[in-house]
């Protein structure tokens, strides 16, 4: 009950997806009694925090505990003695009086990180002699050293991809969550959408995809997402916390099969191989199929009230091979035997009913945008792909090098039906502002990946000369000085 | 059609967008009855775009052609009539994905300006969130309120003529995030604390000066915000051409072709350098940056209400 007038969803509850957060560093947790977390050098349990209102800061107790962070009163600024410069500050590593023993002991005595923080600044014969900046950023070094708090925020698009980029950038294809916010944007990602999505980044891009067109009462629209291998990975997606509601009308259907789909000769014959039942911990292998033999006599029907009647017929068959002499538990076992078989039968059976589906959908050439985003090389992703995109709509490639979207841009003036390409990258900078102290800050990302984006139009087929004519009439002038050495793709 | 749900074919009434070629466009009112003149000659609404399917080629008058496309906020936003400056998508962008807005996202913004973030803000909410946009400019606030209306999107917004340091959004507690871009934005945090919901709700300010941030920083902290971060993104493009680069004359004999350092014998490799010892050039793809880029538009701080 929200007596607290809070929305729903405000409070942490058992069974969330939570994201804890110090300073710059998140993790992505499942909140679980008695389940031991350890993040930032620091073990407990998340039991206590349960029930709090997320965006609470806690500290960790000695048993192990979350325990919400007290308001202090900051420390009243009475006239503190400084220094005016650093010209007659030493640096020989001697002006800590207390050694890492002392400040050991300290710790294990329970004392919490703000007093060490006073004693540090206590027993520093240099502290008074620094400029109040100099001792603010003293202060602001050991609390985070000493003073460990944690912050327990909720997932979103936002914090999820700054925490991918900063942990594991290599899982995402080192794409940087501002060049994911311009693809979001390019694409026209909105509720109602029928997008097609083909990420290898763990699902995260999925994941942004999903939150930009979900509401309250479900996700609108549909997702069909492409995958190479046995089945796609959602291992990022599961992080943001979805209800069960946003699932409905998110499809699979994997790459292996996008040709046949375009050339008519679709068949859900032979299946990639079946994924293991717990897709979350598993990395999708490249692309390699196996060749699935069923135990049954398949027919090549698509029908699936075929596929369900041949069901039917085989459970008769296996009633029929009752042995009326077997002993009690040999039967058992051939029950649960045939549970399984039955079992897998089903899920085969639903499996193919999907892939049809899906693959009726993608047939409608209708979709309202494509975000690729993967380690896949991009053109013949997208050369095959865009025919299922209607016209007048955008598509966003993001690719973690140039060169291949170059080439990419290149094909694409070629196919012609598509018009404002564009190939960029985006720049970004973060700053630290402080009064007379705010500059850019120390450290920023060298590179976030490249985007190509564009709009989908009408596509005038069996006629390369205007597709050409198109190409010239899209390209920019060239400026006269490359005249000579310029010649268009 | 509308600004929020895409549709499939051009009706009486639209708002599309008329594609020239590169980077040359146009938005255009359809209506019955009316003719369009661009330098291709004239479209006729009622033949040439009234039933035809979004993404079509139009053949004008004179013999050209151009494309007719589907509106979006980010065309919309190349596109617009500026009545200020305004914000692109690149900053949009980030803004969007910053303030952690979604369908059913309740935003606050000020200034509407010329509507180029608004739109934006309301595609992204649709079809169950609101955007309460404070604009105190009487003249600009009829505009936009007419252009929702045109763009059928007015049932997801409310402009407010008033000035939102004095008077706030009009709302309280209700929203998940606001944006600022006015001169001084320090003056209205104290409103969008109040306008925003109780806990975890996103504020962001826009300024293009320094001193206009520390300023805004300061309050957002004296107000209890907390994670205050100001960043600036910037967008680099690249034009991808075909470049061919001679190779210098260094006194060698025609034959003694070894050391020049290319290799000619196999030209059909896509991307690779391709030389062309014949004519003395080297050939290559190249994603060239455009001679001037946009270099600064504004400083973005983003906070948490705690």
């Amino acid at each position: 009950a929200m007596e607290d007038g809070l929305r729903p969803g405000a409070r942490i509850c058992e069974g969330d997806c939570a994201v804890l957060k110090r300073d710059d560093v998140f993790k992505a947790v499942a909140v679980l009694r008695r389940r031991k977390i350890i993040f930032e050098k620091q073990w407990f349990y998340l039991d206590n925090a349960i029930g709090h209102i997320y965006g609470t800061t806690f500290e960790v107790t000695s048993g192990g505990n979350l325990q919400p962070k007290q308001e202090v009163e900051e420390t009243t600024t009475e006239t503190k003695e400084a220094g005016t410069d650093n010209r007659n500050i030493v640096d020989d590593g001697k002006s800590q009086k207390l050694t890492h023993d002392d400040i050991k002991a300290l710790k294990d005595k329970g004392i919490k990180g703000q007093e060490i923080v006073q004693q540090l600044i206590e027993n520093s014969t240099t502290f008074r002699d620094k400029t109040e900046f100099a001792q603010d950023k003293y202060i602001k070094k050991k609390k985070k050293k000493y003073e460990a708090v944690i912050t327990i925020v909720k997932p979103s698009t936002r914090i999820l991809s700054t925490m991918y980029y900063a942990r594991e950038p290599g899982k995402i294809n080192h794409l940087r969550y501002d060049t994911l916010a311009q693809m979001l944007t390019l694409g026209n990602i909105h509720a109602g959408n029928k997008m097609i999505v083909m990420e290898t980044c763990a699902g995260l891009v999925l994941g942004a995809v999903m939150e930009r067109m979900g509401g309250k009462k479900g996700r609108y629209g549909s997702i069909i997402q492409m995958y190479p291998g046995g089945g796609p990975v959602r291992a990022a997606t599961s992080c943001f916390g979805f209800p069960k509601l946003f699932f409905n009308n998110l499809h699979e259907f994997p790459l292996s099969k996008v040709d046949s789909v375009l050339s008519g000769t679709f068949s859900t014959d032979t299946l990639p191989s079946e994924p293991e039942d717990n897709a979350l911990g598993e990395e999708e292998s490249n692309g390699l199929t196996d060749e699935k033999q069923t135990s049954l006599q398949e027919t090549e029907e698509e029908s699936t009230t075929e596929a369900a009647m041949e069901i039917n017929q085989t459970e008769e068959q296996e009633t029929m091979d009752v042995n009326a002499e077997d002993v009690e538990f040999k039967e058992n076992k051939e029950k649960e035997d045939k549970e399984n078989v039955r079992e897998k039968q089903r899920k085969q059976w639903e499996r193919r009913k999907k892939l049809i589906e899906t693959a009726a959908l993608l047939r409608e050439k209708n979709a309202d945008g494509l975000i690729v985003a993967s380690k896949f090389h991009p053109t013949p992703l997208l050369l095959s792909l865009l025919e299922f995109v209607a016209p007048s709509r955008p598509f966003v490639v993001y690719c973690q090098y140039k060169e291949p979207l170059l080439e990419c841009y290149t094909k694409l003036r070629k196919r012609g039906g598509v018009i404002n390409l564009k190939l960029s990258e985006t720049w970004l900078r973060n700053y630290q502002v402080l009064p007379d102290r705010s500059h850019p800050k120390l450290t920023m990302s060298g590179g976030g990946g490249y985007l190509l984006s564009g709009i989908t139009v009408v596509l005038d087929k069996g006629k390369s000369d205007s597709s050409n004519l198109e190409a010239l009439k899209m390209e920019e002038p060239s400026s006269k000085r490359c005249k000579v050495q310029d010649l268009h793709c | 059609m509308s600004f929020v749900e895409y549709g499939d074919t051009i009706k009486d009434g639209d708002t599309a967008i008329v594609f020239l070629g590169h980077e040359s466009m146009f938005p255009v009112k359809v209506q019955h009855g009316t003719v369009t003149q661009t330098k291709y000659g004239v479209i006729r609404h009622s033949t040439d775009l009234i039933g035809k399917k979004y993404g079509s080629k139009v053949t004008c008058s004179k013999g050209g052609w151009v494309f007719i496309l589907h509106p979006t906020p980010e065309l919309w936003t190349m596109n617009l009539p500026h009545r200020t400056q305004i914000l692109y998508s690149t900053d949009i962008s980030i803004i969007t994905m910053m303030l952690e807005l979604k369908p059913g996202s309740i935003v606050c913004e000020s200034g509407t300006g010329s509507g180029s973030l608004s739109h934006a803000l309301i595609r992204t909410v649709a079809p169950t969130g609101h955007l309460y946009t404070v604009e105190f400019h009487q003249q600009r606030a009829e505009k936009a309120r007419e252009e929702f209306r045109e763009h059928g999107v007015e049932h997801l917004v409310t402009v407010t003529n008033q000035d939102v340091c004095k008077n706030g959004f009009g709302v309280s507690n209700i929203a998940d995030a606001v944006f600022l871009d006015i001169p001084s934005p320090w003056e209205a945090i104290g409103h969008a604390k109040s306008a925003l919901k109780a806990e975890g709700g996103r504020i962001c300010s826009f300024s293009p000066c320094i001193e206009q941030v520390q300023r805004t920083c300061l309050a957002m902290e004296e107000y209890g915000f907390t994670e205050i971060n100001t960043l600036e993104i910037l967008l680099r493009v690249y034009n991808v051409r075909t470049i061919s680069l001679q190779i210098p004359d260094l006194g060698k004999a025609a034959e003694d072709n070894s050391s020049t350092g290319f290799d000619s014998s196999n030209p059909s490799n896509q991307g690779s350098p391709c030389a062309n010892l014949q004519q003395g050039t080297v050939q290559f793809k190249s994603g060239v940056p455009l001679r001037e880029m946009v270099g600064h538009t504004g400083y973005l701080t983003f906070a948490t209400k705690s």
